[in-house]
């Protein structure tokens, strides 16, 4: 059998860590379950604590839309990772002697997966219960929901996988990563509000996706290089 | 190439303020049993940590020579080591022939039913349990099973810590019989015990840790008595 080019390699790795997390989420169900069921009460505590006028959701939906999706995201961040503390078994991965990047990618690549799944509950259930038109383009809406759940797990990642042994992670992990994924939610916000006009804004909302995969590439770049040097004691 | 020789020079390891290591100099050598002794705190647990590349020293050096003395780094220093930690490095909602071939992809090893039965055969992990999630397993079942991940990849550098823990008499003599056999083929196998009836007639090499210094070593042969008194008159 001929040998993997090196990239061929770490992507092979990356997949086979990532499906091992999906595998174990696939026959629990705890995290997938717990972040769909928090992304959809804050949805409807959204939808009554907020005027039914439809131009005033209009407004807003597109914050509310990023907040639940990232806010139920961070949930299933930590859990991820605390599955991977009740054995130690980030130290059995990190013995192994495959590419730490392909340890990185394959924790990033599940968490993408569970948030995307989140996003797929809150938006129909939000487009529902406050009459937001969200599939009125719903590739562009898509898109940008991909890459804002690409950018929350490659920063999610980095600093899930850091505070594994600090006792206060729960408290510290959204402190810590909030303030890191303002720009994200700034870029993703802002491209689902010029989806939303009337007409949409499509030359305003592609900018805006464009920035959001510019940021994506820059904190992969950047959370690669880190990983390493900050997971090893 | 598999690893002879580890040698470790000078080892310093500080956690903030405190000192786990304070200059630790070894050398491992393949077909020899070292057994790592010592108090609890003495250091032992963390210099596994930095014999398995898992943990940073602050300074000195750690070098791992295969057959002929080149020097091995990265990847293929950490293809060649099996680590027995205190926790069993498995996934509790996976069952044991799942993770081990889990790791055995990841290490690129035979992944096939075959192999991992053959493995599993060789720890003792009953049949019938196999193709359960491993967090129903008992203490001694997830220590076997953390063996088998262990020694998946015919590992030269074999690092266990607490091996003999929640296995009965049977099972730690047996794994003991596995550590003989293991030396015999040639490994570097580190033992962290308090367990000395397990290792006594097997381990060639005796270090003792006390406060992060290396307070004894010694090469040759030990049997219980004299292991449980080189122990007591160094390690306190």
């Amino acid at each position: 059998m001929p040998a993997d080019r090196p990239a061929q390699g770490v992507l092979r790795q990356a997949w086979r860590i990532a499906w091992k997390d999906l595998q174990v989420e696939l026959r629990s169900r705890e995290i997938v379950y717990t972040m769909a069921f928090f992304g959809a009460v804050i949805v409807v505590v959204y939808s009554f604590a907020f005027p039914a006028s439809s131009a005033l959701v209009r407004l807003g939906a597109p914050g509310l839309l990023w907040v639940s999706t990232m806010f139920a995201g961070t949930i299933g961040l930590g859990r991820a990772f605390d599955r991977e503390r009740e054995n130690d078994t980030l130290r059995a991965l990190m013995l192994t002697p495959v590419p730490r990047l392909a340890i990185f990618l394959g924790k990033g690549i599940a968490i993408t997966f569970l948030v995307c799944a989140v996003a797929l509950v809150v938006t129909p259930l939000m487009a529902l219960l406050m009459d937001v038109p969200f599939f009125d383009h719903p590739g562009e809406l898509a898109l940008a929901l991909l890459l804002g759940a690409v950018g929350f797990s490659a920063i999610g990642t980095v600093f899930a996988a850091t505070l594994l042994k600090v006792r206060s992670r729960d408290v510290l992990l959204p402190v810590i990563i909030y303030p890191i994924l303002i720009p994200l939610f700034a870029f993703g916000t802002e491209a689902t509000a010029a989806l939303l006009k009337v007409p949409a804004d499509l030359d305003n909302a592609w900018y805006w996706i464009g920035l959001l995969g510019a940021y994506d590439a820059a904190f992969l770049v950047l959370s690669m290089w880190i990983f390493e040097s900050l997971v090893i004691e | 190439m598999p690893l002879e020789r580890v040698e470790i020079t000078k080892v310093i390891k500080r956690y903030g303020t405190e000192r786990a290591l304070a200059g630790v100099d070894l050398e491992l050598r393949g077909g020899s049993m070292c057994a790592l002794l010592g108090h609890n705190g003495a250091g032992k647990t963390t210099l596994l940590g930095i014999l398995s590349t898992l943990v940073r020293a602050s300074s000195g050096a750690i070098t791992y020579r295969e057959t002929g003395g080149a020097v091995v780094t990265g990847d293929a220093v950490r293809r060649e080591i099996g680590l027995l930690a205190h926790q069993s490095l498995c996934y509790g909602e996976l069952t044991a022939t799942e993770n081990l071939a889990l790791f055995a992809g990841l290490y690129g090893v035979d992944d096939s039913p075959a192999a991992l039965a053959a493995l599993l055969d060789r720890v003792g992990l009953e049949v019938r349990a196999r193709d359960r999630a491993a967090r129903t397993y008992s203490r001694g079942m997830l220590q076997r099973l953390a063996l088998a991940r262990a020694l998946l990849s015919a590992p030269s550098l074999v690092l266990l810590d607490e091996p003999f823990t929640g296995l009965d008499r049977g099972g730690a003599l047996a794994l003991g019989e596995q550590l003989g056999a293991l030396t015999a083929e040639g490994a570097i196998v580190v033992v962290v015990t308090h367990d000395l009836e397990a290792i006594a007639g097997r381990t060639d090499h005796v270090a003792i840790l006390r406060a992060g210094k290396l307070v004894f070593e010694e090469r040759g042969a030990y049997d219980y008595e004299k292991l449980k008194d080189t122990y007591h008159r160094h390690a306190s």
